[in-house]
């Protein structure tokens, strides 16, 4: 395809001054909100109404608060565990499905990032208490999770895989390595940028993740979304927005570090 | 050889299979089965006679719950305007995603990714508090609340609430899910060949027509591919109308988590499950015969 900066200006038709200004609305619509959450987390007034003063209050507020100290070291400890599971299965799956011509596995890894998520959060409900005769914990929120990471991981190495020259692995092959030295030493290095974003992707994902949290959790242990989730819904103090804050500075590193390892994910993260 | 060949195919895929089997599969049919059961005294489920006894005459199963679900239209009512809310929500975010993609497909590719970027970072951000932001925005003594009332005042109008209304569930609805326009549409849109452009103009076409005529029937396939990324996941939703919008402003997904964590009546929030997953295959359906018949036709 041809670049665009090389064909004459007369063929940019599609650039006119109120597309720009549409465009320009919404941006807008997409960052003012968020640009609000900060900016109030800052501010020294309890109403999320208008600009009062300066302070650190809320984040003070925030360190104080052993509930919510314990679900952020809980969802931590829910997305290492669920990341590193689904990295290791979605790994797995993206190689099997670029390499053979499977039908089952693509549906099973990829139909669940198609479908609602209250779907899957309402089923294994469900199969826990009814079959697994699972405590609800820690525990079933890592399956639960991990079960939806593993078409993401999958994605994204399987696109790694199918933009790589197969021949080189073949050629491994006939110099006489094995199965398992021509992975190690020519597929793995190949595809670990895909594995590191994949991983990064995942935990940001389980630590984002609400809806499945809230149906696959239990009693007792507090998590951070739902936690979140009961601050909105009971009493809204600005140390929500201190939280959240923090939140998205560390899922914005998160996803700024994975697009560092594969740059592919940013343009398209939905597929 | 051979042998070994289908040991490592087994090796790689057989893990993720049966973790998907376990987790995926098995929790889906165990759902369908729970469809036909009845909910027990105390929530959950009754107890099933299949396995106490050996008669097959009475397995515990019925079909009560789908009779249910039709015998009160308010169930009905809810889905359909479930449909309502997504069809909505899928025709701002096109109307809203179509300006941005048009123009980060026609700017220089220099910035082109960083455009698509800035469209990406507020989506990577928390889900709820993306949500959360709009409760500020829309609250009563929010600024913008006073500036639409005052307006509304002036013009001798009642004041409105905007929190908790059907408008805060679609602005947080369009909000959330943007991206998923924008991104397939850019994708669809920066394949195009300018000299198509050239080509119409040469021919004589003004600027509008060279987008009736040229762009526009080009996009449909991104457009559709939007959709179904939009209108499923908004049929589905449970934390919009739960944290926007009022009491009457519930969704399919407001009632499954209701028969799940409130009445505790398993079998017809399962009931309800297989309805919104039957409703979103056909919507699946729906726009892949979509772009299909699009691709075919010119």
């Amino acid at each position: 395809m041809k670049e665009i900066a090389d064909i004459p200006e007369k063929t940019m038709r599609h650039s006119s001054p109120l597309l720009r200004l549409i465009a320009m609305l919404v941006y807008a619509f997409l960052y003012i909100p968020l640009c609000i959450v900060i900016v109030f987390s800052f501010n020294d007034s309890k109403l999320n109404a208008e600009w009062v003063g300066f302070t650190l209050h809320w984040y003070q507020t925030l360190w104080h608060d052993h509930e919510m100290l314990l679900a952020v070291r809980n969802s931590l400890f829910i997305a290492c565990c669920a990341s590193t599971s689904a990295t290791i299965l979605g790994t797995m799956a993206g190689l099997a499905i670029h390499r053979y011509k499977l039908k089952v596995l693509p549906i099973l890894a990829f139909t669940p990032l198609a479908m609602p998520e209250i779907l899957l959060g309402v089923s294994l409900l469900l199969f826990y208490l009814q079959v697994l005769n699972l405590t609800l914990g820690l525990l079933s929120i890592i399956l639960a999770h991990t079960t939806f990471c593993i078409g993401f991981v999958a994605i994204i190495v399987r696109a790694r895989l199918q933009g790589m020259d197969e021949s080189i692995f073949e050629a491994a092959r006939d110099l006489g390595a094995t199965p398992w030295q021509a992975f190690y030493h020519v597929t793995l290095p190949l595809i670990k940028p895909a594995i590191i974003a994949g991983a990064l992707m995942s935990f940001t994902l389980s630590i984002d993740d609400f809806v499945i949290t809230f149906f696959t959790k239990g009693i007792g242990e507090p998590i951070l979304p739902i936690q979140i989730y009961t601050m909105i819904k009971v009493a809204v103090t600005p140390e929500v927005n201190a939280i959240s804050t923090l939140l998205m500075l560390l899922t914005l590193t998160l996803i700024i570090l994975a697009s560092r390892f594969d740059s592919s994910m940013l343009r398209d993260p939905s597929r | 050889m051979q042998l070994s060949n289908r040991l490592i195919k087994w090796l790689i895929s057989g893990p993720p299979l049966v973790f998907l089997l376990i987790f995926f599969v098995a929790p889906s049919l165990i759902m369908i089965v729970t469809s036909f059961r009845l909910p027990g005294e105390f929530g959950g489920l009754a107890p099933l006679t299949i396995f106490s006894e050996h008669t097959s005459i009475d397995s515990g199963l019925t079909l009560e719950t789908y009779q249910f679900f039709l015998s009160d239209w308010i169930y009905l009512e809810i889905f359909l305007k479930s449909f309502f809310i997504a069809t909505l929500t899928t025709i701002i975010c096109i109307a809203m995603a179509y300006p941005l993609a048009l123009l980060i497909a026609n700017s220089p590719r220099k910035f082109r990714n960083l455009m698509i970027m800035l469209v990406v970072l507020p989506f990577a951000s928390n889900f709820l508090i993306r949500v959360y932001a709009w409760m500020i925005i829309l609250g009563p003594e929010s600024t913008l609340s006073h500036v639409i009332n005052h307006i509304l005042g002036v013009l001798g109008l009642e004041p409105v609430t905007l929190l908790f209304s059907p408008f805060a569930v679609l602005i947080g609805m369009v909000y959330v899910h943007l991206p998923f326009m924008i991104l397939p549409l850019y994708t669809n849109l920066e394949k195009h060949d300018p000299i198509l452009l050239d080509a119409a103009q040469d021919l004589g076409a003004n600027r509008w027509q060279q987008f009736w005529c040229v762009t526009w029937p080009l996009s449909l396939p991104g457009i559709f591919s939007g959709s179904a990324l939009v209108f499923i996941p908004v049929l589905g939703m449970f934390a919009i109308p739960d944290i926007l919008g009022g009491t009457g402003d519930i969704m399919i997904g407001n009632l499954i988590k209701d028969q799940f964590l409130g009445t505790r009546d398993w079998p017809f929030g399962s009931t309800l499950s297989i309805m919104l997953t039957i409703a979103v295959l056909g919507a699946t359906v729906f726009f892949t015969w979509l772009a299909r018949s699009v691709m075919r036709s010119p």
